[in-house]
C-alpha cells in the first residue's frame, strides 16, 4: 500500500515537473521569437490536446486502433461552418428543398435495402431483390438530388454557391461539430468494429478518405475546395481593438503598440476560452477514468474474452468509446475552424491530422489523460519549431559548403525535417520508453 | 454494326485498357502488403512511401544511365535501372528490419504494436523521398510513346472513335505478369519459398520442423522490395512520380490486400484488378458508349457518371467495406489472426 502511494506521488510530481518545463518551452518561444508565436503554438497545443485526448480514450483506455482522425476533425470543421456562417437565402430557395429530398430519397433507400436484407431468407433472390432497391433508389436519389445541387452552387458560385449556416454564434458550433462527428462515428462504429485490430485501422483511415471526399466535392454544403472564409469570430476583431481609444491607451499604458497588443490580446481571448475547455474535458476524462466505467474499460482492453465472460458488453462498450472518442475530435475541429476563421478543405491532410496526433498520445503515454495534454502541447511545439531551428542550423552548415546536389537539397530539406524528427521521435519512444513520458498508473 | 464496333472500342480505350493497367499496378503493390502480413504478421503503413523510395533510386539509376549515354532503345530506359533500384531498395528494408522491427518481433509484440511502429518507419521514408528528389511531379519515361497513336488507329480503321495504346502500358501489363509468374514459381516450386508459406501457415510448426527464421523474414524484404519497386516504377512510368501521389496509394493497395484477403497473394491480385475496374467504371462518364448502343430516343442526356472522378478513393474503400462486412476475410479467404 504504501509503495503505491508513493509511486502516485512520484508521478504527480514528474506530471507538474513535465507541464512546468513545456510552460518554459512556451515563455522561451516567447522571448527568442515573438509573443505572438508562443500564443500561436499555445492555442494549437490545445486543440491539439483535445485531439489527443480524443485518440487516448480510444486507445488507452479501450485499445481501439483509430487512424480516421482526420475526418472526425474535418466534420466539426464543417460543423463551425454550418452553425456560424449566415444562411443563402437564394441558394435555399433555388434548391434547398431538392437536396433535402433527395438526401432524404437516399437515406431511405438503405434502410429499406438493409431491412429487406435482413427479412428475406438466404439465396440468390434475397441479393437479387436487395441490388434492385439500391439501383432504383440510386437513380431515384441522383434525380432529384443532381438539379438541386446543381441550383444551388449557380448561386453565386464565387461567393456563396452553397447553401450556408444557421447563422448562430460560433462557439455553440463545439457542441455542434462534436454531436456531428459522434453520429458520424456511431454509424462507422457500427460498421467496423467487430473487426479486428488492423483491419479497423485500415477501415478507419479509408473512411477518413471517403468524408474528406464528400466534403470537397459536395459544394452546396462546405463550398468544397473553393474554401469557406470569413466564419465569425467569438472575439473581437484587431482592427476594432486598434480603433477603440480605450485599448490603445491601455496598451500604451503597458508600453506596448496598438498592433501588436490587440492581436496579442485576441489570441489571449482564445487561449483562455481553449484551456477552459481542456481543463473541463481532462477533469472529466479523470472522473470516468477513476469510475467503475474507467476500469470495466481497461478491464476490456487488457482482456476482451474475460471482460466478456464477467457479463461486459465488450461491443457496445467500444461502441460507446468510439462514439465519445471521435466527438472529441470533432469539438477540436470545430475549435480550429473558429480559431482559424475558415475551413480550407486541402490542409486536411493524414500526416498531420491523423498520424501527428497518435504520436501525441503515444510520446505523451497513453492512457494516461495528463500525457495526452502533454504530448499534445509538446509534440505541437516541436512540429512548428522544427523548421525555423532546422531552417538556422541549415544555414550554419551549408554557409561553406560548395554549390552543388547536397547544398541544394539541404536548404530545400528543412521544411521536411519535421517529418523525420517524429518518425525519429515515434520510433525511439516506442522502442524505450512505451510507456511514454507520462506512464498510465 | 459500326455503333457496335464503336462502343467496343470506346470501351476498350478509356475502361479496359487503362483499368488493367492500373489494376496490374495495385496488384504487385498489394502483393507485397500482402507478403508482409502475411509472413511478418503486421500492416506496414509505410508501404506506400517505401514504394516511392524504391522508384526514387531508380530515377536516380535511370539519369545515370542516361548520363553515360545507354538507352533501351524503344523501351524506357527505366527498366534497365529497375534492377538496382531493387538491390537498393532491398538493402534500405533489410536495415530498416535490423533497426526497428526485429526488435520487436524477437519480443513477439503485438501486431498492432508493430503496425504503430511502422507509423514511424512511414514518417521516417517520407522524409527521406522528400530529401532525395522533393515534392514535385518528375516524369522519366523516355522511349516510344505509343504502340499505337489514337490518330493512325482511325485513319486505318476509318472509325469513329479512337484507340490509343501507350507502350508504358504494354510494358506494365507485362511485367507485372512476368513478375507474378516469378513469384508463384518460387512459392510453390523451391525449397526457400515452401519455407516461406509454411512461416505464414504456422510460425511454431516450421520453426519446430527446423526452418530459420531469420532466412524466412530476409527474403520476404528482398520480395516485397521486388514487387513494391517494380509497382512504383510501373506506376510512375505510365503516369508520373509524386511523393504525396505514392503516399496516398497505400490506400487503394491496402484496400486490394483486404478485398482479395489479407495475406493471401492471390488475392491481393484479384484485388487489385477488382479496385481499379470498380474505380475507372463508377467515375466514368458512360454516355457516349451507351450513345452508340442505344437507339437514338433513348439516348441519355446527361453525362451517365455515377460518381465524380475525385470520388476515386471512396470508391476503394466502399468496396472495402462491403466486403468486410459480408465477407470479413476477403473474397479469397485470407488470414484473420
Amino acid at each position: 500500500m504504501s509503495t503505491h502511494v508513493q509511486t502516485t506521488g512520484n508521478q504527480s510530481l514528474r506530471t507538474l515537473l513535465l507541464f512546468l518545463g513545456m510552460a518554459l518551452l512556451l515563455v522561451w518561444t516567447g522571448w527568442a521569437y515573438n509573443a505572438n508565436l508562443a500564443l500561436i503554438i499555445l492555442n494549437m497545443g490545445l486543440i491539439s490536446a483535445v485531439m489527443a485526448l480524443g485518440v487516448n480514450l480510444q486507445w488507452g483506455y479501450a485499445g481501439l486502433f483509430n487512424i480516421g482522425v482526420m475526418g472526425f476533425v474535418a466534420l466539426g470543421g464543417l460543423g463551425a461552418v454550418l452553425t456560424a456562417m449566415p444562411p443563402t437565402i437564394d441558394a435555399w430557395q433555388a434548391g434547398g428543398l431538392r437536396i433535402v429530398i433527395g438526401l432524404f430519397i437516399g437515406g431511405a433507400t438503405i434502410v429499406i435495402a438493409v431491412m429487406t436484407y435482413q427479412r428475406l431468407p438466404t439465396g440468390p433472390r434475397r441479393g437479387l431483390i436487395t441490388t434492385a432497391i439500391v439501383l432504383v433508389g440510386y437513380a431515384l436519389f441522383r434525380f432529384v438530388y443532381v438539379p438541386g445541387t446543381q441550383a444551388v452552387e449557380a448561386v453565386n458560385p464565387s461567393s456563396t454557391g452553397y447553401l450556408g449556416g444557421l447563422g448562430l454564434p460560433v462557439v455553440l458550433s463545439w457542441p455542434v461539430g462534436a454531436l456531428m462527428a459522434a453520429a458520424v462515428a456511431w454509424v462507422i462504429g457500427k460498421i467496423t468494429l467487430g473487426l479486428r485490430s488492423d483491419y479497423l485501422a485500415i477501415a478507419t483511415l479509408g473512411i477518413a478518405e471517403i468524408i474528406l471526399a464528400v466534403m470537397k466535392n459536395e459544394d452546396w454544403l462546405s463550398r468544397g475546395v473553393k474554401n469557406v472564409n470569413g466564419i465569425p469570430r467569438p472575439v473581437p476583431y484587431e482592427l476594432d481593438l486598434q480603433n477603440s481609444p480605450e485599448f490603445v491607451a491601455a496598451a500604451a499604458n503597458l508600453g506596448m503598440n496598438a498592433v501588436t497588443a490587440s492581436t496579442v490580446f485576441v489570441r489571449l481571448n482564445y487561449s483562455l476560452m481553449f484551456a477552459a475547455v481542456v481543463i473541463v474535458l481532462l477533469v472529466l476524462a479523470q472522473l470516468a477514468l477513476n469510475s467503475p466505467w474507467g476500469r470495466m474499460m481497461r478491464a476490456i482492453r487488457d482482456n476482451e474474452n474475460a471482460a466478456g465472460a464477467m457479463g461486459k458488453d465488450v461491443k457496445k462498450r467500444h461502441l460507446q468509446i468510439f462514439v465519445i472518442g471521435s466527438g472529441l475530435c470533432g469539438l477540436a475541429g470545430a475549435m480550429m475552424a473558429t480559431m482559424d476563421g475558415q475551413l480550407v478543405m486541402s490542409s486536411y491532410q493524414p500526416l498531420r491530422f491523423t498520424f501527428l496526433i497518435w504520436v501525441m498520445v503515444i510520446v505523451g503515454g497513453s492512457g494516461n489523460n495528463f500525457g495526452a495534454v502533454l504530448g499534445g502541447m509538446l509534440v505541437w511545439w516541436l512540429w512548428v519549431m522544427v523548421e525555423p531551428i532546422s531552417q538556422q542550423l541549415v544555414g550554419y552548415i551549408t554557409a561553406a559548403m560548395p554549390e552543388g546536389w547536397l547544398r541544394g537539397r539541404l536548404t530545400d530539406v528543412a521544411p521536411h525535417t519535421r517529418l523525420f524528427l517524429m518518425g525519429l521521435l515515434l520510433l525511439l519512444v516506442l522502442r524505450f520508453s512505451p510507456r511514454g513520458l507520462l506512464p498510465e498508473k | 454494326m459500326l455503333d457496335l464496333i464503336n462502343a467496343g472500342v470506346a470501351l476498350l480505350n478509356f475502361i479496359i485498357i487503362p483499368a488493367t493497367a492500373y489494376g496490374a499496378q495495385l496488384a504487385l503493390g498489394a502483393l507485397g502488403a500482402t507478403l508482409i502480413y502475411g509472413i511478418l504478421r503486421f500492416s506496414h503503413f509505410g508501404h506506400g512511401d517505401n514504394m516511392a523510395f524504391g522508384t526514387m533510386i531508380t530515377i536516380g539509376f535511370t539519369n545515370l544511365l542516361l548520363g553515360l549515354g545507354i538507352t533501351f532503345g524503344p523501351f524506357p530506359t527505366a527498366l534497365l535501372a529497375l534492377p538496382f533500384g531493387i538491390i537498393v531498395t532491398a538493402l534500405m528494408m533489410l536495415l530498416m528490419d535490423r533497426t526497428v522491427f526485429r526488435f520487436y518481433r524477437r519480443r513477439r509484440a503485438a501486431p498492432v504494436v508493430m503496425t504503430m511502429v511502422s507509423l514511424g518507419v512511414m514518417f521516417i521514408m517520407n522524409f527521406v523521398v522528400r530529401f532525395g528528389i522533393g515534392v514535385d511531379d518528375v516524369l522519366f519515361a523516355d522511349g516510344t510513346r505509343f504502340i499505337i497513336a489514337a490518330r493512325e488507329f482511325r485513319d486505318w480503321s476509318g472509325l469513329d472513335e479512337a484507340l490509343s495504346l501507350r507502350m508504358t502500358q504494354v510494358i506494365t501489363v507485362v511485367t507485372a505478369a512476368i513478375a507474378v509468374a516469378l513469384l508463384f514459381w518460387f512459392l510453390n516450386r523451391t525449397r526457400t519459398g515452401k519455407s516461406l508459406r509454411a512461416f505464414s501457415d504456422n510460425e511454431d510448426l516450421a520453426l519446430l520442423s527446423g526452418i530459420n527464421p531469420d532466412r524466412v523474414v530476409m527474403v520476404t524484404w528482398i520480395i516485397v522490395a521486388a514487387l513494391t519497386t517494380t509497382a512504383g516504377v510501373l506506376y510512375g512510368l505510365d503516369k508520373s512520380f509524386k511523393a504525396f501521389t505514392y503516399f496516398q496509394l497505400l490506400l487503394p493497395m491496402f484496400a486490394a490486400a483486404v478485398v482479395g484477403g489479407l495475406g493471401n497473394p492471390l488475392g491481393a491480385i484479384a484485388g487489385g484488378f477488382i479496385i481499379a475496374f470498380s474505380e475507372v467504371i463508377v467515375t466514368y462518364a458512360w454516355k457516349k458508349v451507351l450513345t452508340y448502343l442505344l437507339p437514338d430516343a433513348l439516348a441519355p442526356a446527361g453525362l451517365v457518371q455515377l460518381l465524380g472522378t475525385d470520388y476515386k478513393f471512396a470508391v476503394s474503400f466502399a468496396i472495402l467495406i462491403i466486403v468486410l462486412l459480408f465477407r470479413p476475410t476477403g473474397i479469397f479467404r485470407g488470414k484473420s489472426l
